[in-house]
């Protein structure tokens, strides 16, 4: 019980204890509680449900013959939309080159952050400092900084030059978008990853290994289900945004590497057939929310 | 019962940086012993059992686990198990599956490892609560579901860090039998660290006292009690008076306070020696029915501590002050604060120490 717990759960045990006073003490406490997130609801309510309203009711809507939507003839013809091979491509490429981000990331974020984690405290601070260095700077900046290195003449190509390995072109490439995105992204995963195996107790994988577990059985059987809760949240934080990914796609990828940010801001803008990019936003939120409540239900059982 | 000694430590140091946690200490330990190492905080027991099972290695030293070279075998390798201090129980699994882990990672299929886990659970008396989380039971059963966890993998030697340390006085005394018990059916050799010298004396065929990473005494309970090593050990086990003085001759310690009382020991003359007295050993009389035989100090009484069993009387002597304990027998005589006593002991009753 913390401090804070244990002032406030004095309070009722001085009063006599029926089960009215419970109860009145319960509707009191989920008062007071409904009153504290008021403007979290409110803020919600009008900066997330109303704008997800909107963009349902404008996927339903008829594009008209000048670009514009008309809000009359309610059909289904954005979503037919998304069967066509193109856009079901964009689809696949999306949600594919936003797993392969998660997954390289992950790969890179969990020995580091078990690195971290057996440091002493000042190393720590220092690292995660560092850590977070990136977002000093403009994210835009430093996606521009990408196309530099990787670009004509840039520093990598002359490297695979120097190296004999010709000149290799990434730009453009999904492989640049990769390499950009987890680039971006990585500081989310390291983030919640560190800050669930720090909390492991090391006796726990002392303790495996005393109970015949190699290193790699320990880590498989004690270390990964025990931070769980960190690989969750940081592939959430790193697949979602990945999947919806507008800017870096656009400075590192090329015409056809087309995902799915892009596409909708297309259809917007340049296409003007609203609806169809409405439904698209809609599918493409659809996709994050089944991932992140399945992802958290699979990871519920194992916590 | 086996020759080879289970855990054969020969020269080892431990330094962590410039902390020697460890300081060139030669151990046996026979095969179906129960062997208690004894000693205050931070004297290096965890680190010379980590040693043992692999979890540290030693900076220099032999270290056999019978008969083989064990140096920097890595724990899973070795063939003992530990009982943790905190029990280290795994948090995500439930107590069946704690229990069968050690079985499971050396390749046993789930369901005979499951099957032994079971079996090694009612043995520990926590059948029906198989399916419970560690968190979810109380410090005792922690500590059972801990001792199941070890004992399933038939280890060769079972190492405990402060197993009952944790538990309340009632349970602790209850688990110490039980122990005792599991380490004779098994036959296997139980190394018990703890920093009670109760339970060490009470537990053990031999313990092994330690202080700041050194070896002060290997020996059995009796011999530990009896025939201290030094002073520090007879201060440590059990309570003592030390009574400061010089060797007189092979028989006689003359005191601080230039009284000369019969004492044994083998110090050269001149000397500067302690004379450990029982506060048990020690009788106390009214100043005029002096006690013959033996040996015996003047004071005067400062406080009498009532224990139920027994009465533990303060003595303040002209140079220091002792300790006293009298069994509360019926018809024992009382000594109130303020009375001039005698204090008188036979001289088998005192142990001579290094001080
Ligand atoms: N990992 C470590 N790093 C540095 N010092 C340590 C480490 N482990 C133990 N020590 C030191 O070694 C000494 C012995 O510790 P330990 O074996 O845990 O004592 P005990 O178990 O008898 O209380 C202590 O001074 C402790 O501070
Ligand atoms: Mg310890």
């Amino acid at each position: 019980m913390t401090v804070v717990e244990a002032l406030l759960s004095q309070e009722p045990d001085e009063r006599e204890a029926t089960p009215e006073f419970e109860a009145a003490a319960a509707r009191q406490e989920s008062r007071r509680g409904f009153l504290m997130a008021l403007p979290a609801y409110a803020y919600l309510v009008l900066f997330f449900a109303v704008p997800l309203i909107i963009v349902i009711v404008y996927s339903f809507a008829t594009r008209n013959r000048f670009g514009g939507t008309d809000l009359s003839g309610w059909n289904l013809d954005s979503y037919a939309k998304l069967g066509e091979p193109i856009v079901r491509d964009i689809l696949f490429r999306s949600v594919w080159l936003a797993l392969l981000t998660t997954i390289i990331c992950l790969v890179i974020a969990y020995p580091f952050a078990y690195f971290l984690s057996t440091r002493s405290p000042a190393i720590r601070n220092v690292m995660l400092v560092f850590v977070m260095i990136p977002f000093w700077t403009n994210f835009l900046v430093r996606n521009y900084a990408w196309r530099v290195i990787l670009g004509n003449d840039g520093p990598f190509t002359r490297t695979t030059e120097a190296l004999g390995l010709g000149e290799q072109e990434l730009l453009f490439s999904q492989t640049a978008v990769v390499l950009g995105l987890v680039y971006g992204y990585l500081p989310f995963m390291i983030l919640p990853l560190y800050a669930a195996v720090e909390r492991i107790d090391h006796g726990l994988l002392e303790a495996s290994r005393d109970l015949y577990a190699s290193g790699y059985q320990s880590f498989r059987r004690v270390l990964l289900p025990l931070s769980m809760p960190g690989v969750i949240a940081g592939s959430i934080l790193v697949f979602v945004p990945s999947l919806g990914a507008y800017v870096t796609p656009e400075i590192l990828g090329g015409a056809k590497t087309t995902l799915l940010g892009s596409y909708i801001v297309t259809q917007f803008l340049t296409a003007r057939n609203w609806p169809f990019g409405a439904s698209l936003s809609f599918v493409l939120m659809a996709i994050m929310l089944v991932t992140t409540i399945i992802y958290f239900r699979k990871g519920g059982r194992t916590l | 019962m086996n020759s080879t000694p289970a855990v054969d430590i020969k020269g080892i140091t431990k330094r962590f940086g410039d902390v020697v946690a460890v300081d060139n200490i030669d151990l046996e330990i026979a095969d179906g012993e129960f062997f208690a190492m004894l000693g205050p905080s931070g004297c290096g027991k965890t680190t010379t059992l980590r040693m043992i099972a692999g979890l540290d290695f030693p900076t220099t030293g032999s270290l056999k686990i019978f008969g083989e070279e064990v140096g920097t075998l890595p724990p899973n390798k070795r063939p003992v198990n530990t009982v943790f201090q905190n029990y280290a129980l795994f948090p995500h699994l439930n107590v069946i599956d704690n229990v069968a882990f050690g079985l499971r990672m050396q390749g046993v299929a789930k369901a005979g490892a499951r099957k032994q886990a079971v079996e090694m659970i009612e043995l520990v008396h926590l059948g029906g609560l198989e399916n419970r989380k560690a968190s979810q039971m109380s410090g005792g059963q922690q500590q059972r579901v801990a001792l199941a966890r070890a004992l399933v993998n038939h280890p060769k030697v079972l190492l405990l860090d402060e197993p009952l340390g944790a538990l309340d006085l009632k349970l602790r005394q209850e688990m110490q039998g039980e122990l005792k018990r599991l380490q004779k059916e098994l036959g296997i050799s139980f190394v018990f660290v703890t920093h009670d010298q109760e339970e060490a004396l009470t537990m053990s065929d031999r313990i092994a006292v330690m202080d700041e990473g050194k070896l002060l005494q290997v020996a059995k309970p009796e011999e530990i009690y009896e025939r201290p090593a030094n002073r520090f050990v007879a201060d440590f086990i059990g309570q003592t008076n030390l009574l400061d003085g010089t060797v007189e001759d092979a028989s006689t310690v003359c005191l601080a306070n230039g009284a000369r009382v019969r004492a044994k020991s083998s110090f050269p003359v001149g000397e500067k020696v302690a004379v450990s007295l029982r506060p048990e050993r020690a009788q106390i009389a009214q100043r005029d029915d002096a006690v013959d035989g033996g040996s015996a100090v003047d004071g005067v009484v400062e406080s009498v501590t009532y224990l139920g069993n027994a009465r533990v009387y303060g003595i303040k002597l002209d140079w220091m002050d002792l300790e006293v304990r009298e069994e509360n027998r019926p018809g024992a005589t009382l000594h109130e604060p303020g009375s001039q006593v005698t204090i008188a002991w036979d001289s088998e009753a005192v142990s001579v120490v290094a001080g």
